[in-house]
């Protein structure tokens, strides 16, 4: 059967979308406008442009299927401000995909942004405002750029506030469009003006109603036009009062929805769910919206105020809720956190209860309900879900010894996980917020810990039946353990769907290295939140197609990263070492150290360290992305990371006045030059006569026109100059008693302060190795002993020299690890050991290199090619097939 | 004559294949590239095609000839680059006009002939606007990627040249294509847009664009449904794709494209994808059992050939061309 087409609003970023019938209400994203977000404006006048950049992605990852961009604000070059910001998304895919709303006042801007993006946009706004001529004139260009438009209700009278002028406006400008422009007429939206509720002005009395009945005309009588409009507007007379005007919101939309608003600028935080909105507060604000009554408003203004009244009195609060039902109690103690109430209120449930075990299936698990759902849409964040898991840890707890005097019986869970931090590797806090997540969906979690051989990984597996394995790791040794597992796992013919997690891991990896060797199902998941709906599509019963689109999405990335990672130029070995840096040793300035030899710091005061934590790395561990101190006061997170803040300094403040944790180091400087260009050969030991050699390696990559082939060596005088120079090396840690710490807490039930006490250590630790930086700069080695810089600045490193780590970026070789602690005795000195795949024990420990020259700088080695491998495998005496698997991951693949 | 609105209806309209691929044939150097004229031209000019139709016109009149002969019923004017952004390499910027002019004049003169002599079956002219070699929506600085070498005015001003050459000097249709970044053809679609407003006349237009690898995406990152969303703001005559691609890697793409538009549908992929040493060997029989699944499928309209096809190629794709109905357009199944 053939017939016609439907027209219907076809829009397009990188992807299109289209808006049919079936389509629910479109959600435009609204934080990427200065006249709506100050935090964007600040950003947009600071000229943060990167920053401003993540604000467009925060919406597009947090559901946004329109950004609306606006700069008009008094102080910018509008125009400019546009070009720029949409020339910057048009190269970020994960934001190009979605269309874009090009959104000002003034034309010029409106013209400029068109001129920039190739998908179909939509312009926001036109209208007959300043008369038919103009409004036809804006219209045609509109069309001829390939866009779609919003049309205001407004002419030259005014905007329209009343039904019958909505009408009027709104049909006239159809019919100009329409007959007079050849405007597509699926291509216009009509704006028909929300304005406030409940103002106590008498002519404000059917805003929301007209709202309504003026978008209902309008779906019946203009064909294949959408209707939108600006939500938050509505409830704008009771800003403050967030109770109610979410719920005013809400329900605004809702109706709106109702009768035929199809697309909209929606604030989710400022948005009650419709169904949760309290029966006497709903009713109160319906009576509003559809002007129910003379005293609608009063009544709802008398409702805020109680309100008002009751946040004051947060003891009555508590007391407000502690009078809910039984299970609104549990639910509450839960999505809050509260651990106060919960024993009492799970033994009132047992008791109520036949078996203690249908509290957790029941109670339990229809408040963790809850918090799943509210963590799933991006209502919880994952510190609270963390503390939300510690209550329901201790109610399982507490019913424990109840379920076990009644025999056979067992919780029933979604699904068993089996999670593991692989061989070699001893970083577990990703692992554990992922376990702790999962365990809040109603997974059964068997938490194999750290360090876990392949062997027992499977064993376990096959004895427990579980149902996914999690695979997490932070070093790059990890990542060949993982491609070991994996092999493992396919030579038994096990099919278990594989998860891999950790800071190295990527998408990349897991594509290129470990699908190819399971021909199951393996996915990477790099945050908690993923993880759960992963697993959750995983463990469906109808999941064949979900894991055959895994397989090809990972087959397709890899064939493209294939593809990509070819085109690159290398040079050969002996070229790149010809591209050297060549720093003019004639003059370049070298300090002797004031101190030689090696030294050690036994039981260092951890509160000296605290001015130099770097704080936006410990937020983005708890998945709160931003940077500190602005993100206190993000718009979205900010709330959730100043809680977060305070439970870190709590919990820092006992460390230090419990000396809870012990901070050791130990560091030494060296006489050294280059030897063989790419070896640092150094003197050590008391008579300074042991030798030892660094072996750095050499970026391969083709420069551009007058860029060098980095190595570190490049960095220390060759020996044939004749001048002598100088390296240093350290290890720092501050992980002794972290493990104690972690074990205790979680024996207590307290997953959130036994990931808080780990996040917490690696902080400190980098904080040392900043400090020790800085004393090592200033006296020990001394050639920065005028150097001033604030801890911003050291985050930053506007400093001199470099302190680059054996396993990061400029060395990524871990064998390094065995010369320093060689050279250090470090396991002798401060006990920090290695693990088989050079992992430091304790885990909070920090160890690289000193760099005094002051064209040293940090860079990534990036691929190399086999000549590098050979060549390396013969400096290090060690045969080709071990150096590959050490330096696997910096392989360039032929 | 008949229009070609009214031809496509009848049957399937088969456009002609490569032109560059024929030139190499001729093996001009230097000293053919400049003619007469441009004896004493300051910048070395061999490359630059469209030249040819100022200084070797019989050769570009011969192979337009050619792939009539073939049994093309539309043939492409030699101005793939012929806009002042992509002349600028061999500072012919001031040529623009006059290489568009000459070009369609060429074509359209070949064209007559075959029509007057078989006036059943009526021969056309595409003008064929290249997309530069500059690109609107992408920076060409990876460490700048605010940056743009190009913007959507200098291509509406450029296009709007060539169109109008294009047009004074008769061509039937004009064809956008090779379309790498939409932005660009937006430009051109504007251009084209303006001058046929200006002029007071409806000429027909083609849009073809380019999916560069199995990504399934142009250039510039856009998936089908999006890059046809963002180009049926005017009235096309088709919308299709072409180059970079075989007919049958083209295939999945072209598929959906005709099931989403309300447009008449093209498509002149290359021939097959090239070899280790940049030539294409897919023969004229392999390419027209590829083109024949096309049209048992029935997903296209307008069907040639670009890079690495001839005349043997366009006459294997019109001998089955000519067995098939057309596709209907305005409506989906």
């Amino acid at each position: 059967m053939l017939k016609s087409k439907p027209k219907y609003l076809t829009l397009s970023g990188l992807e299109p979308l289209v808006i049919t019938p079936n389509t629910n209400f479109v959600n435009v994203g609204e934080r990427t406008n200065v006249t709506g977000s100050r935090k964007f404006l600040r950003l947009i006048k600071e000229g943060n442009f990167t920053e401003a950049i993540e604000v467009a992605r925060n919406q597009v990852e947090g559901g946004a299927q329109i950004i609306d961009v606006n700069m008009d604000e008094g102080l910018l070059d509008g125009k400019e401000a546009m070009v720029t910001f949409l020339n910057l998304i048009a190269s970020e895919p994960d934001i190009a995909r979605v269309p874009l709303m090009i959104d000002s006042s003034k034309w010029e801007i409106i013209e400029a942004g068109l001129q920039v993006v190739q998908g179909k946009s939509i312009v926001n706004s036109i209208s007959l405002k300043e008369g038919e001529e103009q409004f036809i004139k804006q219209a045609r260009l509109v069309k001829r750029y390939g866009a779609a438009v919003i049309v205001m209700a407004f002419d030259e009278v005014g905007q329209a506030d009343t039904y019958q002028r909505r009408v009027d406006i709104c049909k006239k400008s159809y019919d100009v469009l329409v007959n007079k422009v050849g405007f597509p007429p699926q291509d216009i939206i009509f704006d028909p003006n929300i304005f406030p509720v409940a103002t106590g002005l008498e002519e404000h009395r059917k805003n929301a109603l007209d709202f309504f009945k003026a978008t209902k005309w309008i779906r019946e009588n203009l064909p294949h036009v959408n209707v939108s409009g600006g939500v938050s507007n509505v409830s704008f007379s009771f800003r403050g009062n967030n109770t109610v005007r979410e719920a005013i919101n809400a329900a605004f939309l809702y109706h709106a929805i109702q009768h035929g608003m199809t697309l909209g600028i929606v604030n989710p935080e400022m948005l009650e769910v419709y169904d949760s909105i309290p029966k006497d507060l709903l009713d109160r604000v319906e009576a509003v919206l559809f002007d129910k009554s003379e005293d609608a408003t009063e009544r709802l203004l008398d409702f805020a105020e109680s309100l008002k009244g009751q946040k004051k009195e947060k003891e009555s609060v508590v007391q407000e809720w502690r009078s809910e039902d039984l299970q609104s109690r549990i639910t509450h103690s839960l999505v809050k956190g509260i651990d106060k109430f919960i024993i009492e209120d799970v033994e009132e449930a047992r008791l109520a209860s036949s078996k203690p075990i249908e509290v957790i299936e029941g109670n339990l698990m229809t408040g963790m309900g809850v918090v799943g759902d509210l963590f799933g849409s991006g209502k919880m964040f994952l510190p609270q879900v963390v503390k939300s898991a510690r209550v329901m840890k201790k109610a399982v707890a507490y019913l424990q010894p109840y379920i076990e005097l009644e025999k056979n019986e067992k919780a029933s869970y979604s699904g068993k996980i089996l999670m593991a931090t692989v061989k070699g590797d001893v970083h577990d806090i990703g692992k554990n917020i992922v376990s702790v997540v999962l365990g809040c969906n109603n997974y059964e979690i068997i938490d194999l810990g750290v360090m876990v051989p392949p062997e027992k990984i499977i064993e376990v597996a096959i004895k427990e039946k579980v149902d996914v394995i999690g695979l997490s790791g932070l070093i790059t040794p990890s990542l060949d353990e993982m491609v070991y597992l994996s092999q493992e796992l396919e030579k038994k013919s096990i099919n278990i769907p594989l998860l891999i997690g950790g800071a190295t891991t990527s998408k990349a990896h897991t594509s290129v290295k470990i699908a190819p060797h399971y021909n199951h199902t393996v996915v990477h998941v790099n945050d908690a939140s993923r993880a759960v709906t992963v697993v959750g599509d995983l463990l469906k019963k109808d999941n064949v197609l979900y894991k055959s689109q895994i397989r090809e999405e990972y087959d397709l990335f890899r064939e493209k990263f294939l593809n990509r990672s070819k085109k690159k130029e290398f040079l050969s070995l002996e070229k790149a070492r010809e591209n050297q840096l060549k720093i003019d040793w004639k003059t370049s300035e070298i300090h002797k150290p004031k101190q030689m030899g090696v030294q050690t710091i036994q039981d260092f005061d951890i509160s000296k360290l605290v001015d130099f934590i770097d704080w936006s790395p410990f937020f983005r561990s708890w998945d709160l992305h931003g940077k500190y101190p602005n993100i206190l006061n993000d718009a979205i997170v900010g709330e959730q990371a100043i809680q977060l803040f305070a439970d870190a300094q709590e919990l820092l403040d006992r460390i230090i006045n419990e000396k809870l944790l012990k901070a050791k180091a130990v560091f030494g400087l060296f006489k050294a030059n280059t030897i063989n260009i790419d070896d640092i050969e150094f003197f050590y030991g008391e008579e300074e006569n042991l030798k030892g050699t660094f072996l750095t390696l050499r970026q391969q990559l083709k420069k551009k026109e007058g860029a060098s082939n980095f190595a570190l060596s490049d960095f220390i005088a060759p020996k044939e100059t004749g001048k002598q120079d100088y390296i240093g090396c350290f290890c720092v840690t501050t992980g002794f008693g972290t493990q104690e710490l972690a074990e205790q807490f979680e024996k207590d039930l307290d997953d959130y302060n036994s990931i808080m006490i780990k996040a917490l250590a690696d902080r400190l630790v980098e904080a040392f190795a900043e400090y020790l930086h800085e004393q090592v700069r200033k006296d020990h080695w001394g050639y920065a002993s005028d150097e001033k810089l604030t801890n911003s600045e050291l985050i930053k490193e506007n400093y001199k020299g470099i302190r680059p780590a054996p396993g990061y970026p400029a060395c990524p070789d871990h064998l390094e690890k065995h010369t320093i602690w060689e050279v250090l005795q470090v396991k002798e000195n401060i006990g920090v050991t290695l693990t088989e795949s050079l992992a430091m024990w304790p885990a909070a420990s920090v160890s690289g290199y000193y760099f005094a020259n002051k064209q040293a700088k940090y860079f990534g080695l990036g691929k190399m090619k086999q000549d590098q491998v050979e060549d390396y495998s013969k400096r290090r005496n060690i045969n080709k097939e071990e150096a590959q698997k050490w330096l696997n991951p910096n392989i360039a693949y032929e | 004559m008949g229009s070609i609105w009214q031809e496509i209806e009848k049957r399937i309209l088969v456009l002609d294949g490569a032109m560059g691929t024929m030139l190499q044939d001729y093996n001009f150097s230097e000293e053919d590239f400049r003619g007469e004229r441009f004896k004493d031209y300051s910048s070395p000019l061999k490359g630059n095609n469209d030249l040819l139709s100022l200084t070797q016109p019989g050769a570009i009149s011969e192979i337009h000839r050619k792939y009539f002969e073939a049994g093309a019923d539309i043939v492409e004017t030699n101005t793939f680059s012929g806009t002042t952004i992509a002349m600028a390499d061999y500072h012919l910027e001031d040529l623009v006009y006059e290489l568009n002019y000459e070009s369609a004049k060429i074509a359209k003169k070949v064209a007559e002939e075959f029509s007057k002599s078989d006036p059943n079956k009526p021969r056309f002219v595409a003008g064929s606007i290249g997309p530069t070699n500059r690109t609107a929506s992408m920076s060409p600085d990876v460490n700048d990627p605010g940056y743009r070498a190009v913007t959507f005015n200098d291509l509406r001003v450029a296009y709007r040249l060539q169109v109008e050459g294009l047009l004074d000097g008769g061509v039937d249709l004009l064809l956008v294509e090779t379309v790498f970044d939409t932005l660009n053809a937006k430009a051109a679609l504007f251009a084209i847009d303006e001058v046929l407003e200006e002029r007071n006349i409806q000429v027909p237009i083609m849009v073809s664009g380019t999916i560069t690898d199995a990504s399934g995406r142009t250039l510039s990152g856009q998936t089908v449904e999006a890059f046809l969303a963002s180009v049926s703001h005017i009235p096309l005559l088709s919308v299709g794709f072409n180059c970079a691609l075989g007919a049958d890697q083209l295939k999945p793409y072209l598929q959906n494209l005709s099931s989403k538009t309300e447009f008449y549908t093209s498509a002149h992929p290359n021939a097959g994808l090239p070899n280790a040493f940049g030539e294409y060997e897919q023969t004229p029989k392999q390419m027209q059992a590829l083109i024949e699944s096309y049209l048992q499928d029935n997903i296209v309209n307008i069907i040639g050939g670009c890079c690495g096809t001839n005349p043997k190629h366009i006459k294997a794709i019109a001998d089955v061309a000519k067995n098939y109905q057309p596709r209907k357009a305005n409506q989906y199944a």
